[in-house]
């Protein structure tokens, strides 16, 4: 009850300011003689979004299992990456400087030779999501697993401790806050992967209809696309800081 | 040569910094007896942290060598226990969690610890804190945390880098009556107590805790004097009113200053 107080207290002004921006758009769109055409009313926009002929559920789905998937294998990759360049010196100098190359890439430019390799399909959408958003990851998971004070690291010599239980004990736990940031950037960079591969190749998912609005001049389809690409996305951000806020309660407020 | 369970023989100490070498340490020569009570005292910066180090076998001396019960150092020693100048608890750990951590890191079952270091919590004064997670104790009570988990595999060797510096004056007394107690002053003979190097600023501390006190001299740290202190044992409250112990500590003063001569006042 008072954690629902103190959360009100905190976030009034910004359910106010969107209260009142979204009352001026609808009143500039009104009366302001603006086309349906070029920026569609927030009322159309919530008509679209529930009552139009798009079938949301489909397109939803396909989009959500990409970012989903995207996420995952970026956070996957990215720790395994990360541990394997903290572990050993000689894999580090392997592969920093071909993941530095890989993340100057613009990923964009490579989608189109993924249609050439995989065809359509989501899979290929999901490894665009995860290769813009792997390279945090693995950037942090190694700083993180090296960023240890000298001092935690001489406790651990004293007892003679074998690198593994290090590693175990003292610099993963370290590092969890570091890879906890780096995964909610992750957590955005596989919604932008999701949709480039779409608008790139598909025949389903969110960023599918949006191409599809362009022909038709649909735009108040094409902004309830948007608002639930926005709320997939927030709701997987959440979900990371939740994830934070569990795992790591002692880093809480650090990033 | 000696035949101290540690001895150290002209050791040095030059740190290759950026900004060029400094000597931390020269000529340190010293031998400690099993079941010693010696304690460190010397400037800010005199080298004091570094010779726990290069006895832990942490860092290697540039110079001389260290030998711990016959063995030369050149690696961490096994079965020490540790106090750092700065408590280094693990912040994700709870204070029970890192009093075990020994236990762990040394390949021991922890849950069978965990009766001994929830005393050692007890006798720290952090009875009901274990739970908790270091930030949200006091420095001293970190410091106390720290303490605990250096005693918890019962180490024959102890070092400790000024583990009482954060402390009250007042918990500081409590603390080192409880570090005499652990230590056998009054239970043990001498040779089945724990020998240990113990690093402070306090004259009065040195004193009432130790068998000997060594100062040493600034940068680069020589042993300017090693004295003796031969109060009687078990050390007690009353003794810090004694005359022996007012004279032990401005003698111990006079050797910290330089000022050997008479007329100094306190
Ligand atoms: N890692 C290091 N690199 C370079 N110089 C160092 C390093 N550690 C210590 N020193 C230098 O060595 C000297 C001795 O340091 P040390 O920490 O041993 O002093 P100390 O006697 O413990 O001082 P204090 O009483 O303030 O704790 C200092 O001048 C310090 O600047
Ligand atoms: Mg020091």
């Amino acid at each position: 009850m008072t954690k629902l107080g103190a959360f009100s207290r905190q976030y009034w002004p910004t359910v106010v300011l969107f209260a009142f921006l979204l009352a001026s758009w609808q009143t500039a769109v009104t009366f302001g003689n603006i086309r349906e055409y070029l920026l569609p009313a927030p009322l159309s926009v919530w008509n679209a979004l529930w009552h139009g002929d798009t079938a949301w559920a489909g397109h939803l789905w396909t989009t959500t299992l990409e970012i989903i998937g995207a996420f995952l294998m970026a956070a996957v990759v990215g720790v395994a990456l990360g541990v394997a360049i903290a572990w050993s010196p000689v894999l580090a100098n392997a592969l920093v400087p071909f993941l530095v190359f890989v993340n100057t890439l613009p990923k964009v430019a490579i989608a189109p030779l993924f249609l050439i390799w995989m065809g359509y399909g989501i899979f290929p959408n999901m490894l665009m999501g995860a290769l813009i958003g792997f390279f945090p990851v693995v950037i942090n998971t190694a700083v993180g697993l090296s960023q240890v004070e000298p001092d935690m690291l001489d406790l651990g010599r004293v007892f003679n401790a074998p690198k593994w239980k290090i590693f175990v004990k003292i610099r993963i736990p370290n590092a969890l806050p570091y890879i906890l940031s780096a995964l909610k950037i992750t957590a955005t960079a596989a919604v932008v992967g999701a949709i480039v591969g779409e608008f790139v190749a598909s025949q389903r998912g969110l960023g599918y209809v949006i191409v599809t609005t362009q022909s038709s001049m649909n735009t108040s389809v094409a902004f309830a696309a948007l608002v639930w690409i926005s709320v997939v996305g927030l709701l997987l951000y959440g979900a990371v800081v939740l994830l934070a806020h569990l795992w790591a309660p002692w880093a809480e407020g650090v990033d | 040569m000696n035949k101290g369970l540690i001895d150290l023989h002209e050791v040095g100490m030059t740190y290759q910094a950026a900004s060029g070498p400094v000597e931390a340490l020269a000529g340190i020569s010293a031998s400690i007896g099993a079941g010693e009570f010696v304690s460190l005292v010397g400037p800010s910066g005199c080298g004091k942290s570094t010779l726990l180090r290069i006895v832990a076998g942490l860092r290697p001396a540039t110079r001389g060598t260290i030998t711990v019960a016959g063995r030369t150092v050149t690696q961490p020693i096994p079965d020490i226990g540790m106090v750092f100048q700065a408590p280094i608890l693990l912040k994700w750990r709870s204070i029970l969690e890192n009093v075990l951590l020994p236990a762990e890191l040394a390949g021991k079952d922890p849950a069978k610890l965990r009766p001994r270091a929830e005393q050692l919590l007890e006798m720290a004064g952090l009875a009901g804190f274990g739970p908790k997670l270091p930030r949200e104790l006091s420095g001293g009570m970190q410091q106390r945390a720290a303490l605990c988990r250096a005693l918890l595999l019962d180490p024959p060797l102890l070092l400790m880098d000024e583990p009482f510096g954060a402390l009250d004056a007042m918990t500081r007394d409590d603390m080192a009556l409880e570090l005499l107690r652990i230590w056998g002053e009054k239970d043990l003979a001498r040779e089945a107590r724990k020998t240990v190097l113990f690093v402070t600023h306090s004259i009065p501390e040195a004193v009432f805790l130790s068998d000997r006190v060594i100062v040493m001299s600034a940068r680069p740290g020589r042993i300017a004097a090693d004295l003796r202190i031969d109060l009687p044992r078990p050390r007690t409250v009353e003794l810090r009113a004694t005359e022996a112990f007012g004279r032990l500590n401005l003698e111990l003063f006079r050797a910290l200053t330089g000022k050997t001569g008479g007329g100094t006042t306190l």
